[in-house]
């Protein structure tokens, strides 16, 4: 009777210790279903973030339902109530060698794998001579405010200052298809300009102006969400950026600029 | 013997000195429970502390929880107290407040108390035979000046205007300008104080753990025949002497901003609420980046302080009740040494997105990333210890199993955070908060339950009911699974923490039903505790008395009297060999406890 408690306390314990790796593989392969899954990666190098996420994920994957399982039979064999010994050993220096080799190697592929879109995203975004924007020469300078965020669009000689300054609030219009460079600004306290479907997010810090690029590929609205915490408000400082046809684009921000000369001549 | 035995700095007792006639006039109930300069009381001392603050910040969860279900409708129970002027509803500058005590109670006045402060001294005298720290008093006033710490976050909660508002990491210039979180006026200043004060307190503690290890050990009790838990103790305390004073630093710093507005931390050319400090006469010119170098530079040695040493009981309670020698102890012990050296050099990694130079980012990428390989290596030898061993699945083990098995998530989530473009789309997000609740509670509070059923014999002289004990396991086992295992999806799908009403945003519609699923799981995981609760207080006093060894343990703690009286051990020790010696072929018994020389092992 009390062998019996034993088998089946232990059989409790290991299928509370084997639902682990299974139901952690389950919710993966369903959070697609669940609606907790990776929302719409719609700019240049989302797709490879999520690639590179993807790479990591089997990797880890693997590695988790491996060692919990292999956790899992350990417990369930050697939980038996046996009257031998356990078997007297104080380590093996090959396996040792062999489990920090193996890791090792596979942590340096997953480090050197990342490096290269690291470097395009915010060290050295690609650029061709076709492109009409540049770090030197951003589309649009994004300000972050308490509870706000605010985007000016140059005057034709690209002065961000001044009455031909195209200003709009919460709503950031882009062309599709272009590499869009802006320079973001704080004027208050930290923020940070996140696109949940661009896989971009990046802090704006008072006093300085950190470049930023991204290039959308669809047209569409989308969320801007600030991720940084910045008081009372900031579950609510929402922002939406318009992704537009360029020739929209383009007949927007004429739109804007002939409003502005219209209420400048009326002044 | 190659122990510090020749050196006898003044002060402090030669090792292995036994102070059996030293006590012998009875002390008063106040110098022996209250002010008491015994290690094993003031450890016992933070224990009570710690758990009651354990509840504390349980229930700022709780109410996280709840507005992140049911967002903006009344708080049952809790609701009254926190927000009596709103009916229990929570305000949008009330949640900073939650998010932000949560985290700071959690952190300064849980874990690190916990494990260190109640384990650390509880456990170090005893387990390299000293018959105390080597600086009682301080031992004491570190204890003391916790207590500050505690008034301090007591008067920052209940501050004017509600609470500190910027997050248990305090971001500038959120934290500096009063105008920038109207809420938190005088509360950031007292969160500060409180800060400061625990930091002393674990200056005091990490100083005396130090000297103690080094110096006070017994005869033959060599630096390599220490327990796992005295190397994770001790390594803790190295990371504690060399970053708190950064963190002290630091909070001095941005306390001058507020109090003297020196600047420190606000830059020039900032407007907050249409004012511009400057022309208050604040001073500016100052960087808000500084801080979160200086504050990381602290906390994220900090997160390694607080699961080091979960670690080492891990071990103990691993080869004690599997009754096997710990597989790889010296590789155990270099992994933690370089866990703790790596530690310093990875805090970048808190700040990919901050705006610091991208070229560092990639050396804190490279380091972040290659931690991980210390950690791997402990779990292999973990569980190279228990292949081949006898399991007895009583409670200490399985919530030692528990942090294994959970700190497998934890450990191997943080590769996709070191990946900088990964990060870049995770940061801040409830995959990070997934991750570190994986390693803090699924780890090192998992540690501590499982620490406090193994080493609550000796704490007490009884044992805790193993039935509660199992009972308690399984419902904290599944909730917290539940809870935090979610929060991954959450963080997939763009969840970021710190919002108060994710739901308006198109990106986040859907995930409400989850973060119910979620809250409710966090509700009943609070609720359960109950069964820890009854189980601690009824086993102190009606639990099954036992003698000195109950588990049949190699280690020195086990040589002396349970409870120890003052001086700890009642004979002389001498230490033969490492504190892991199970089933050795030919002994007598599957043990030979570290004081009992044996033929078999060297």
């Amino acid at each position: 009777m009390a062998q019996l408690k034993h088998l089946l306390f232990r059989l409790i314990v290991t299928a509370l210790f084997l639902a682990v790796p299974i139901l952690g593989v389950w919710t993966f392969v369903n959070a697609d279903q669940m609606h907790v899954w990776f929302p719409e990666a719609v700019s240049s190098f989302g797709g490879e973030i999520d690639h590179l996420f993807s790479l990591i994920l089997w990797m880890v994957g693997i590695t988790f339902v491996a060692t919990e399982v292999l956790l899992v039979l350990i417990i369930l064999r050697y939980s038996r109530r046996d009257p031998s010994r356990s078997h007297y050993t104080h380590g093996s220096h090959v396996l040792e060698m062999v489990w920090t080799a193996v890791p090792a190697l596979l942590l340096l592929f997953i480090l050197f794998s990342q490096m290269g879109v690291w470097s395009e995203v915010k060290i050295a975004p690609p650029h061709e001579p076709s492109d009409p924007y540049s770090r030197e020469n951003p589309l649009m300078r994004v300000y972050a405010s308490q509870f706000d965020w605010r985007v000016r669009y140059p005057d034709e000689e690209g002065n961000f200052e001044g009455e031909n300054v195209v200003e709009s609030a919460y709503d950031i219009y882009v062309p599709v298809d272009t590499k869009v460079f802006f320079d973001l600004v704080s004027r208050d306290v930290l923020h940070s300009f996140y696109v949940p479907n661009f896989r971009l997010k990046q802090d704006a810090i008072p006093g300085m102006k950190v470049p930023v690029w991204f290039e959308a590929r669809e047209v569409g609205d989308f969320d801007l969400i600030c991720a940084e915490l910045c008081g009372w408000g900031h579950y609510k400082m929402a922002g939406r950026v318009h992704v537009l046809p360029q020739d929209e684009y383009t007949a927007w921000l004429e739109g804007q600029r002939e409003a502005l000369y219209d209420n400048g001549s009326e002044d | 013997m190659t122990t510090a035995a020749g050196t006898r700095p003044l002060g402090i007792d030669p090792p292995g000195t036994v102070h059996v006639s030293h006590d012998h006039h009875e002390l008063g109930f106040l110098r022996k429970y209250i002010f008491s300069v015994d290690h094993k009381v003031i450890g016992i001392q933070f224990l009570f502390t710690g758990l009651v603050m354990l509840l504390w910040g349980g229930l700022m969860a709780m109410a996280i929880r709840w507005q992140l279900a049911f967002p903006w409708t009344q708080m049952p129970i809790l609701g009254k107290v926190l927000f009596p002027e709103t009916g229990g509803v929570t305000t949008p500058e009330g949640y900073t407040m939650l998010f932000t005590m949560h985290g700071t109670l959690m952190i300064f006045f849980v874990i690190i108390p916990l494990l260190t402060g109640t384990f650390g001294n509880y456990l170090i005298p005893l387990m390299i035979g000293a018959p105390d720290m080597a600086f009682p008093r301080l031992n004491m006033l570190g204890y003391w000046f916790w207590w500050p710490g505690i008034l301090c976050i007591i008067m920052a909660m209940g501050a004017e205007g509600g609470g500190p508002a910027a997050g248990w990491t305090a971001y500038p210039p959120l934290s500096t300008i009063e105008a920038a979180a109207p809420g938190s006026m005088s509360g950031q200043t007292w969160w500060l104080l409180a800060v400061t004060f625990v930091g002393v307190s674990s200056m005091m503690g990490a100083v005396n753990y130090v000297t103690t290890i080094v110096k006070m050990r017994a005869p033959g009790m060599t630096l390599f025949r220490m327990p796992l838990s005295i190397w994770g103790l001790l390594i803790a305390a190295l990371l504690q002497l060399f970053a708190l004073p950064v963190l002290t630093a630091a909070g001095f710093m941005q306390l001058f901003d507020r109090v003297f507005d020196a600047g420190l931390f606000t830059p020039t050319d900032v407007v907050i609420n249409n004012t511009n400090p400057e022309t208050m006469g604040q001073a500016a010119g100052g960087s808000p980046l500084l801080w979160q170098h200086l504050f990381w530079f602290y906390s994220h040695p900090a997160v390694y302080i607080m699961v080091v040493p979960a670690m080492g009981f891990v071990s103990d309670i691993i080869a004690t009740h599997a009754r096997k020698p710990i597989f790889g102890y010296k590789p155990m012990v270099y992994s933690m040494s370089s866990i703790a050296g790596l530690g310093f050099i990875v805090w970048g990694h808190h700040m990919f997105t901050s705006g610091m130079n991208p070229n560092v980012g990639l050396v804190f990428m490279s380091a972040t990333i290659m931690i991980a390989l210390p950690s791997a290596i402990k779990v292999f030898n973990w569980l190279g210890t228990l292949f081949r061993s006898r399991i007895e699945l009583n409670s200490a083990m399985l919530f030692a199993l528990a942090f294994v098995s959970m700190f497998i998530i934890g450990g191997l989530s943080g590769i996709w955070m070191a990946a900088t473009p990964v990060d870049m789309y995770i940061h801040d997000t409830y995959i990070i908060v997934a991750h570190f609740h994986y390693v803090v509670f699924a780890g090192s509070v998992m540690a501590i339950f499982g620490s406090l059923h193994h080493w609550f014999p000796k704490m007490f002289g009884r044992l805790m009911n193993e039935t509660l004990g199992k009972i308690h396991f399984f419902g904290t086992f599944i909730f917290l699974n539940g809870i935090f295992y979610m929060m991954h999806q959450l963080g997939l799908a763009g969840l970021m923490r710190r919002t108060a009403d994710p739901y308006a945003y198109e990106t986040y519609a859907a995930l409400q039903p989850m973060n119910q699923f979620i809250s409710i799981c966090a509700f009943c995981l609070l609720g359960w505790q109950v069964f820890f609760v009854f189980n601690f207080f009824h086993s102190m006093f009606f639990g099954k008395r036992v003698g000195r060894n109950p588990w049949k343990s190699c280690s020195l703690e086990w040589q002396a009297p349970s409870p120890p009286g003052h001086g700890n051990f009642d004979h002389q020790l001498e230490v033969h060999h490492g504190p892991y010696e199970y089933a050795v072929p030919g002994a007598a018994e599957d043990y030979v406890p570290q004081t009992q020389p044996s033929p078999q092992v060297g």
